[in-house]
């Protein structure tokens, strides 16, 4: 995969736990991704309303807001949005419900980077 | 299961007991309150009714006699007056009249005599020589000299025989004359000695001054008491009967009966035994007695099997219920062993990705140019591996973690048994290690899933599991895990290769309280509560050890479908 072979894919990064979302950011840089992030719900939806987004990645469990009341404002203001979710080992029901809301797909965390970069180019590819 | 023998025992032993003298209070209480009211009332109407009996019975005797002396009287009397003393002491005319007597009355007059009033015998009729005799001095002349009529008490006379007479005093120019007959004392004595009741019961007559005037059918001594008390009596209703209970000398309780007779110069007396009297009465109670008591037996020896039978229960459900009591603890504990391992899980997750995120970056950017020629480029990238091996098997293990946890509801759910012991069986395997014990698992890949409470099936296996781990703890050794689909049913094998268990203690296992672990270690609980969960899901679970070789704990489960709702 190389980083410079397609065109930079936007995404939107949601999750509470600061230093896994400004690592990941790091990495997804590197790899050609222009990552924004958002360390609540409610910088999610602020960030969503003023850049459009490729993709976006969402914590299902999060202190200020539920994952899936997120999800369902993230399909209000942008319907086409493919959101990957990630979800803990167990709550996969949650994320099921989620695929029911409009969801492209899920990942249980801790999940395997590369992984999450494949799951993020389907969902880009998708969206195109 | 045999009632288990715990610190309750004075207990259940206080409420047998009590169980037992209850049922007896209220069952004797009554039965013998009914019992002695009827008795006490059977035997007030029974003396009643025997004593009005005797009385009737001596008062018709007493008639009888007394009409018997009358008719006798009015006999001579008869006589007396039809003829005169000249005629009548032409002793071939006194014969004819005697023998006419005789033919009418049958032999109860013995003979005629007449005397005049120097106590001489003018004229004499009957069996005996007694013509001119002399009875001046005799008792009975001078008796029947005063009165009109007399009848005399027994007495020998000059015959020498117990007899006893009958006068009628009369005049005769002037001068006094006496009829005189004797009556058989004989025919006598059998209207009195035929009264017989029971066994002995009699009749005799006695006179004032307490001689005999019959024959009694036993001997007696008659001026002894009581027969005194009865002659101390004055008589002043001819008609009435006397009664009185009162021990002889030999100290025999008797009934005495008795009535005055010959305008109570005589007393006609009607003794018997009082037992003897009784008899039926006190042979009615007996049986009543005795069937009291076979009652009283049968009402004890119901009283203490019921209870037994009862506590037996009380004690049976009292142990299920701490039994299930305990299940509700262990369940509730690993429960909580699983939320708090899952919070623990949920928490290590994250550092662990960020860890293994950030070693990623690192191997990022270990990847530009600048670095890719350092010397230690090798030892770097073999660090990050290790970071991020290290950090998948944390992550495996919250995962085991999980799964555990959201097991650990006891709702009825589809399951799979091969899930369930491998989970179980991470979760061992270090201890297992530290206890040089190797866990193998052979599962039949296509066992089909079944309905059961997951928590209960863990608690189970873990048990299982944890008993063969301590039994091998010292020595190390195998455990075999292993399951198969026989027919409807799914078995699950847990054999280890430990100490084995003593063949006494076998049948004993499954029982609460059985322990053979030190004091403080076990319980005694976990296999029992095993065999509760196991037959609770409709199967069995059995045991099979060798000493020195090995136990084998084999399961059977039927493959349930969803419940019913």
């Amino acid at each position: 995969m190389s980083k410079h072979a397609d065109k930079q894919i936007k995404l939107l990064l949601v999750d509470d736990e600061k230093g896994f979302v400004d690592v990941i950011a790091k990495r997804m840089s590197k790899r050609n991704i222009d990552v924004t992030k958002a360390y609540s719900g409610t910088e999610a939806l602020k960030a969503l309303r003023m850049t459009d987004f490729d993709v976006a990645v969402l914590d299902l469990k999060m202190e200020d807001m539920d994952g899936i009341e997120i999800l369902k404002l993230f399909k209000k203001i942008v319907p086409d949005l493919p959101v990957i979710m990630l979800t803990g080992h167990g709550s996969e029901a949650a994320a099921r419900d989620g695929i029911k809301f409009g969801a492209f797909d899920y990942l249980t965390k801790p999940c395997d980077f590369e992984e999450l970069i494949v799951k993020i180019k389907e969902a880009y590819q998708h969206q195109i | 299961m045999a009632p288990a023998k715990n610190k309750n025992n004075g207990y259940y032993r206080l409420l047998t007991r009590k169980m037992i003298l209850t049922i007896i209070i209220v069952s004797f209480t009554p039965m013998i309150l009914v019992s002695s009211f009827i008795l006490y009332q059977f035997r007030i109407s029974y003396h009643e009714k025997l004593q009005a009996h005797l009385k009737e019975l001596v008062l018709k005797q007493k008639q009888n006699i007394d009409s018997f002396l009358k008719e006798k009287l009015g006999d001579i009397r008869f006589l007396a007056e039809t003829f005169c003393c000249e005629e009548l002491s032409d002793e071939s005319f006194l014969q004819d009249r005697l023998e006419m007597l005789q033919q009418e009355f049958g032999p109860v007059f013995v003979d005629l005599g007449v005397v005049n009033e120097r106590g001489i015998q003018v004229a004499y009729a009957g069996p005996f020589r007694l013509g001119k005799a002399i009875y001046a001095d005799a008792d009975w002349f001078k008796q029947a000299m005063i009165s009109k009529y007399f009848i005399s008490d027994v007495f020998l006379g000059l015959r020498g025989l117990p007899h006893f007479i009958v006068t009628v005093r009369d005049n005769w120019k002037g001068e006094l004359w006496i009829l005189r007959a004797t009556i058989d004392f004989v025919a006598f004595n059998t209207l009195v000695q035929n009264i017989r009741i029971g066994e002995t019961g009699f009749a005799y007559i006695l006179n004032r001054e307490g001689e005999l005037q019959t024959k009694p059918f036993f001997d007696l001594t008659p001026r002894k008491k009581p027969y005194r008390d009865f002659l101390k009596i004055k008589e002043d209703d001819p008609q009435k009967v006397h009664m009185i209970e009162k021990k002889d000398e030999s100290g025999k309780k008797n009934i005495y009966v008795a009535a005055f007779l010959k305008n109570g110069d005589w007393l006609l007396v009607y003794q018997q035994n009082a037992r003897d009297a009784y008899l039926d009465l006190n042979r009615a109670i007996g049986i009543a007695i005795i069937i009291v008591l076979l009652g009283a037996f049968g009402i004890i020896f119901t009283a203490v099997i019921l209870s037994k039978r009862m506590v037996n229960r009380i004690v049976m459900a009292d142990e299920e219920k701490d039994m299930m009591n305990k299940q509700i603890i262990e369940t509730g504990k690993l429960a909580s062993v699983g939320k708090l391992a899952a919070g623990i899980a949920h928490e290590i997750n994250n550092p662990v990705a960020i860890m293994v995120e950030e070693a990623g970056w690192i191997k990022d950017l270990l990847e530009d140019e600048e670095f890719r020629e350092s010397e230690n480029l090798d030892e770097f990238e073999r660090a990050l591996k290790q970071i991020k091996t290290q950090g998948q098997r944390c992550k495996e293990i919250t995962h085991k973690l999980l799964s555990f946890a959201r097991k650990t509801d006891s709702r009825i759910q589809e399951t799979e048994i091969n899930d369930v012991i491998d989970e179980i069986v991470a979760l061992s395997e270090q201890r297992a290690k530290y206890g040089k014990i190797s866990i193998h698992t052979d599962f039949q890949k296509d066992l089909p899933s079944t309905y059961l409470a997951q928590s209960e099936m863990q608690q189970v296996l873990l048990n299982l599991i944890n008993n063969a781990i301590d039994a091998m703890e010292n020595e190390g050794g195998t455990l075999d895990i292993s399951t198969r689909l026989d027919s409807d049913a799914i078995v699950i094998q847990v054999a280890d290769d430990g100490p084995g268990i003593p063949e006494s203690n076998l049948p004993r296992i499954f029982e609460p309280f059985f322990t053979t672990k030190p004091v403080g270690k076990g319980t005694g609980l976990g296999l029992s509560i095993c065999y509760g969960i196991i037959q609770k899901m409709g199967g069995e679970i059995t045991v099979d050890s060798i000493v020195d070789s090995g136990t084998t704990f084999r399961i059977r489960l039927p493959v349930k479908g969803p419940p019913e709702r």
